[in-house]
């Protein structure tokens, strides 16, 4: 059977793209409420609020664009905003409206699948909103002014599905996972917060204090 | 390390804060006197009767910028910031530690380790300073004191025992602080500490700088989500920044008795820029705080090296880095909290 989440439970989807990226980084975002903004955070804002604007629908051709969609799944236990849905009428209009969902990024491609993960958690909302299923949507990014296409296959769902079980079980312990040093850390915007370096510091504190209390003793 | 930022100090009882575009707008009778873009801040405070803008307030909300209102004494009236960081688990953990006596005993000693270790090294750099002029034998035992206590404070001692330890250290501490002033002997001396108000020159001085580092430490602990109001050394009272006195006392020898010693001794601060009101008390005039303010200003650009986090920081960001280690040890990251000994 399929659980189904209470409204009370559920999460922010934007932390699927985080947890994706490292644990602790959702948590600190998520659980401790630690959000510091540096030059590429508050660039990735600024290029939202232009594509975030719900009152603004355009229409060109056949193609209906729609901004700032809420969306929600009960299956995976998350709420957010789509940035952009286009709507496509065929042109017989046989076949009906066909739905593509489009999320807007400030860089370029990257090597890890976070933001395909964020899409395709968006998809599994749509779909289960409107009953419709969703073969595939579209990364924008501003870096490379280009759409990159993603294939919604069982392994992104897969992923997409077991991500979102260990939010919730991350969440429900409220327990901070211990850093993990290593080159993610370069470009993460919570690195100041997060002290990786502590990874290694756990005993350090003893040997700190014996230092200071040994020097003392000697007096 | 985050970065270092300005904090933006407001004298002048006169002066208007207000909003440009992204920018801050210091007006004093309708007439600009100061602007900056409001990102290099983290945070203003102000001494004193002043305007500030809702629009500038609420700029400063939205970036994080922290603005304190403190009476033209220093002392703190209320602090405006936004929605509080870190999380309510956090804070829970610390409520739950801050009502252990075991906990808070074991908190409070490293607290003052810190500050006795610090207070030692005052202590020792002045004597091989100033070898011939000062009474060496008199402060060599006070520094066997602090070294001493330090021992007994790492044997797990009660709460009560701490705060003992903490207060006999204190007034040893004071009792010699007076060899440590060479210069301007008449305006400047210490009989002992005291603040409500304070007494002497020196006193003042003093007063002054622990209401800078205050103002630090609060703000440091509210960065890091923690409650500066619930303290494991300091008993809660109504009002008081229980935590942040805590955390201030391992930064008080180094970042403001150095500072009130070298302002004092170098001649950056004269007899005559203090006043003795009718009732005993002393106050320091707008020509001094701004003096002491510039000195701290800078004394908060020099880099040192973190004794645990072996990083270079800013002085200035000290009581950020061990508000930090602090959360970090409360969330279970590291086994005990390091406080910050100065070498």
């Amino acid at each position: 059977m399929i659980k189904h989440y209470a409204e009370d439970d559920l999460l922010p989807l934007s932390g699927i793209q985080h947890l994706a990226y490292c644990e602790r980084q959702w948590a600190l975002i998520h659980v401790e409420n630690q959000w510091v903004e540096n030059l590429r955070t508050a660039e990735g804002r600024n290029l939202h609020q232009r594509a975030d604007n719900p009152f603004f629908a355009e229409t060109r051709g056949v193609v209906k664009t729609i901004r700032s969609v809420p969306l929600v799944s009960k299956t995976l236990g998350l709420y957010g905003v789509a940035d952009v849905i286009e709507l496509q009428k065929a042109p017989d209009e046989s076949t009906g409206v066909k739905y593509s969902i489009v999320e807007y990024k400030r860089g370029r491609p990257k090597l890890d699948d976070k933001d395909e993960v964020q899409l395709c958690a968006q998809a599994v909302c749509l779909e289960e909103m409107l009953e419709i299923t969703l073969d595939y949507g579209y990364l924008y990014y501003g870096e490379t002014k280009h759409r990159q296409r993603v294939e919604f296959n069982n392994s992104l769902r897969t992923r997409v599905k077991k991500l979102a079980e260990r939010m919730h079980e991350l969440f429900a312990k409220g327990e901070t996972p211990p850093p993990v040093k290593d080159k993610r850390c370069k470009n993460c915007s919570l690195s100041d917060i997060c002290v990786p370096k502590l990874a290694k510091a756990n005993k350090k504190v003893d040997k700190y204090l014996s230092s200071v209390i040994g020097e003392m003793r000697n007096e | 390390m985050r970065r270092l930022l300005n904090v933006l100090y407001v004298t002048n009882p006169e002066s208007y804060l207000a909003k440009d575009g992204e920018n801050l707008v210091v007006r004093v009778q309708d007439k600009e006197v100061f602007r900056t873009p409001i990102h290099y801040l983290e945070g203003i405070v102000t001494f004193g009767y002043m305007g500030a803008s809702p629009a500038l307030l609420g700029m400063c909300i939205e970036k994080g910028v922290a603005v304190s209102f403190l009476t033209r004494s220093g002392r703190h009236q209320a602090t405006l910031h936004g929605i509080p960081k870190g999380n309510v688990l956090l804070r829970r953990k610390q409520y739950r530690l801050a009502d252990s006596e075991e906990d808070s005993a074991k908190l409070a000693s490293m607290f003052v380790i810190g500050k006795l270790a610090n207070c030692r090294t005052v202590l020792r750099r002045f004597m091989s300073d100033y070898g011939a002029k000062v009474q060496i034998e008199e402060v060599d035992l006070v520094c066997k004191l602090m070294a001493q206590n330090v021992i007994r404070l790492s044997n797990e001692p009660s709460l009560d025992k701490v705060r003992g330890i903490e207060g006999e250290s204190a007034r040893k501490y004071f009792s010699v602080f007076d060899n440590l002033i060479t210069c301007q002997k008449p305006e400047f001396y210490m009989r002992g500490r005291n603040r409500r108000p304070p007494l002497d020159n020196v006193n003042a001085l003093l007063s002054f700088l622990y209401s800078l580092l205050l103002h630090e430490t609060r703000a440091a602990l509210q960065t890091v989500g923690l409650d500066p109001y619930v303290g494991f050394l300091h008993r809660d009272r109504p009002g008081r920044a229980g935590l942040a006195l805590d955390l201030m006392e391992e930064f008080r020898p180094y970042m403001a008795d150095r500072l009130a010693l070298s302002l004092i001794n170098r001649r950056q601060v004269t007899g005559d820029g203090f006043i003795q009101k009718e009732s005993g008390g002393v106050i320091m005039k707008d020509t001094v705080r701004k003096v002491v303010i510039d000195a701290w200003q800078k004394r908060k650009r020099e880099e040192i090296t973190h004794p645990f986090l072996e990083e270079k920081i800013p002085v200035g960001l000290l009581p950020y880095a061990q508000a930090l280690l602090l959360a970090r040890h409360l969330r279970g990251d590291i086994d005990g909290y390091p406080p910050f000994v100065w070498k």
